[in-house]
């Protein structure tokens, strides 16, 4: 696509988009070092190396020993994979639904789901509390009813956007490929299956990671369902240690570290296929 | 243009259920339920209504008059404004930029995402470091550049003026900021795919006709991006609408002097905190009511073109 153009804005473009890219990862790069900091240290030398006589493993081993991260990263792992396959089986369906099929109130369907996507979670969080607390699922200080009670109504929200970008990637594949697939003698679900998933692969994908970067990240609903120690997922741990550190900055450096590097090690593996998916385009020839 | 193979209904029970009914129960059953309880008496979260409110509209008189929720509301909109200005914009620019290199295009995408995959919640905290007051990121930074006042004392003490990035002419670049900063990865990966979904083709005829450069972005690339960026547009506004964890984890309930509340913030504070759950209700609703203002808006300005 690149007509060789001249290096001049070519130089430009790379000394604006490497700004932002430091923007983007120098905090996090200071954090981390920060976290290797000694005590006191911290708001006199931030920004060299934490070598020698600065250095220092404490802040990691009381991060470890105050707060039950193990526990909190099995409850949120929990709760987003759960919400992820749900909302993907549930999402890809309606979507296929609603794009291949012509009924009447489609078009009534379409606009429930558009204006479902305008309904915060601030909306519909305290009937929902009571809805379960009515069913017995949430206040019961029981881990798992607890989880699940979190994971219906995320599941709910993440549902109208998932079903919105699968339609727009369904829509893009060709029917032809459908029709063929018929006359072999293949039925709807055979072709769902066989056809439609794999064409919309990387938009599965991409729906995949956001419905689960949502769910994990959700502080708001999960602050109303997981209350007590043992139900608390990530988020709520660390708000928890953020109104609890003081003035503990390497406690609370090393506590941003140790939530940040696993989603930073999937990330990376999980990238290649998002950006793939992302570049290729769903069907290209 | 339905073809033959979806001409037999039935598996469209199968295929719509599923979701729609999730929907019903946990969307849209509450969200009227909701609209209910503001005219309710409600005395905890999950206990049922006591009956109406006296007068009924109490709580819409009681929104009218509350300062701290015009704050709120101040600060929200406020918001939005940045949230289009500046995240759209900024994303724009970038995706315009990456689609024109192709050395390191991907070690853009990869970073510029990353803060997108990290809970508002931990970014709260590490901002909370960077803006801390003695000797945050950038206070140190500040200083090293001399740009803070201080004073030696005879002790040889040094005495810094640090700059209080949360104090009452500072919180509003301090909590917007970072909302900033996290989202633009978001919506600079939703224009870059609408990026590559502009055929090839159409710069190599436009190439052919001579146009280049700028000319290609104006007339090419923008129209047909349009319908991409409306929908950034929206997501952007229900989004600002919705933002509540990094704001909450930084300022809490409404630092300093209860000046940063949020409509998010103050809605969470009164229904979990307060315990004025039916107060909590209407909130929400007006919370609802202004994304559904300010996205019709958005909408008549970039209505996209007319294809379901």
């Amino acid at each position: 696509m690149d007509t060789g153009r001249k290096p001049g804005p070519k130089i430009l473009t790379y000394v604006l988009l490497g700004f932002w890219a430091i923007t983007t990862i120098y905090p996090f790069v200071w954090v981390l070092l920060n976290s290797f900091r000694k005590k006191g240290l911290i708001i006199s030398d931030s920004f060299s190396l934490p070598l020698g006589e600065a250095f220092t493993w404490d802040n990691y081993l009381t991060a470890w020993e105050r707060s039950d991260f193990k526990n909190a990263y099995l409850n949120s792992f929990l709760i987003s994979g759960t919400v992820t396959v749900a909302v993907v089986i549930l999402a890809g369906l309606a979507a296929y639904g609603l794009v291949r099929y012509r009924f009447p109130g489609r078009g009534l369907l379409y606009s429930l789901i558009m204006a479902g996507m305008m309904f915060p979670v601030f909306s519909t969080i305290i009937p929902v509390f009571r809805m379960e607390a009515v069913m017995g699922l949430a206040g019961t200080g029981n881990r798992w009813l607890s989880l699940l009670a979190v994971i219906l109504p995320q599941i709910a929200g993440n549902l109208c956007f998932a079903i919105i970008i699968l339609m727009g990637f369904i829509q893009s594949v060709p029917i032809e490929l459908e029709e063929s697939a018929y006359l072999d003698g293949c039925n709807v679900f055979q072709i769902y299956f066989h056809i439609i998933i794999p064409a919309a692969k990387s938009s599965f994908a991409t729906v995949a990671i956001f419905a689960f970067l949502w769910s994990y990240n959700d502080l708001f609903t999960q602050s109303f369902f997981l209350r007590y120690p043992q139900e608390r997922a990530i988020t709520g741990l660390l708000n928890e240690i953020s109104s609890q550190a003081g003035v503990n900055y390497g406690l609370m450096a090393a506590s941003v570290v140790l939530v940040v590097i696993p989603v930073l090690i999937v990330y990376i593996c999980l990238q290649k296929h998002i950006i793939k998916g992302l570049t290729a385009g769903a069907v290209k020839g | 243009m339905s073809s033959m193979i979806y001409k037999k209904k039935s598996p469209l029970i199968l295929f719509l259920v599923p979701a729609f009914l999730f929907l019903l129960v946990y969307l849209y059953y509450p969200f009227f339920q909701n609209i209910i309880n503001t005219f309710m008496k409600i005395g905890g979260l999950g206990r049922a209504a006591e009956g109406l409110n006296e007068p009924w509209y109490e709580n819409y008189q009681r929104l009218r008059t509350d300062p701290y929720m015009r704050t709120a509301l101040k600060n929200t909109l406020l918001l939005t404004v940045c949230t289009v200005v500046f995240q759209v914009g900024i994303a724009l620019i970038l995706a315009l930029l990456v689609d024109t290199i192709r050395v390191g295009a991907q070690f853009f995408r990869t970073v510029y995402f990353f803060p997108i995959v990290i809970s508002a919640t931990a970014l709260g905290l590490m901002f909370n470091l960077i803006f801390l007051y003695k000797g945050g990121m950038v206070n140190q930074l500040l200083l090293s550049m001399g740009k803070l006042p201080t004073e030696v004392k005879a002790s040889g003490k040094v005495l810094v003026q640090w700059l209080d990035w949360k104090d009452q002419s500072h919180f509003l670049f301090t909590m917007l900021m970072p909302v900033m900063w996290q989202y633009v990865g978001f919506y600079f990966v939703i224009l870059i795919t609408g990026l590559n979904n502009i055929s090839p083709d159409l710069y190599e005829a436009a190439a052919l006709d001579g146009a280049d450069g700028w000319k290609r972005t104006r007339y090419i690339t923008l129209p047909l991006l349009r319908n991409v960026l409306c929908t950034c547009l929206v997501l952007a506004i229900t989004g600002a609408l919705k933002v509540f964890d990094l704001p909450w984890v930084m300022f809490g309930a409404g630092m300093p002097e209860n000046m940063s509340w949020l409509t998010g913030t103050y809605m969470y504070d009164q229904t979990f905190n307060k315990m004025n759950v039916d107060y909590g209700s209407t909130i929400a609703v007006l919370i609802v009511v202004l994304g559904v203002i300010l996205s019709n808006v958005a909408n008549r300005i970039f209505r996209p073109s007319e294809d379901l």
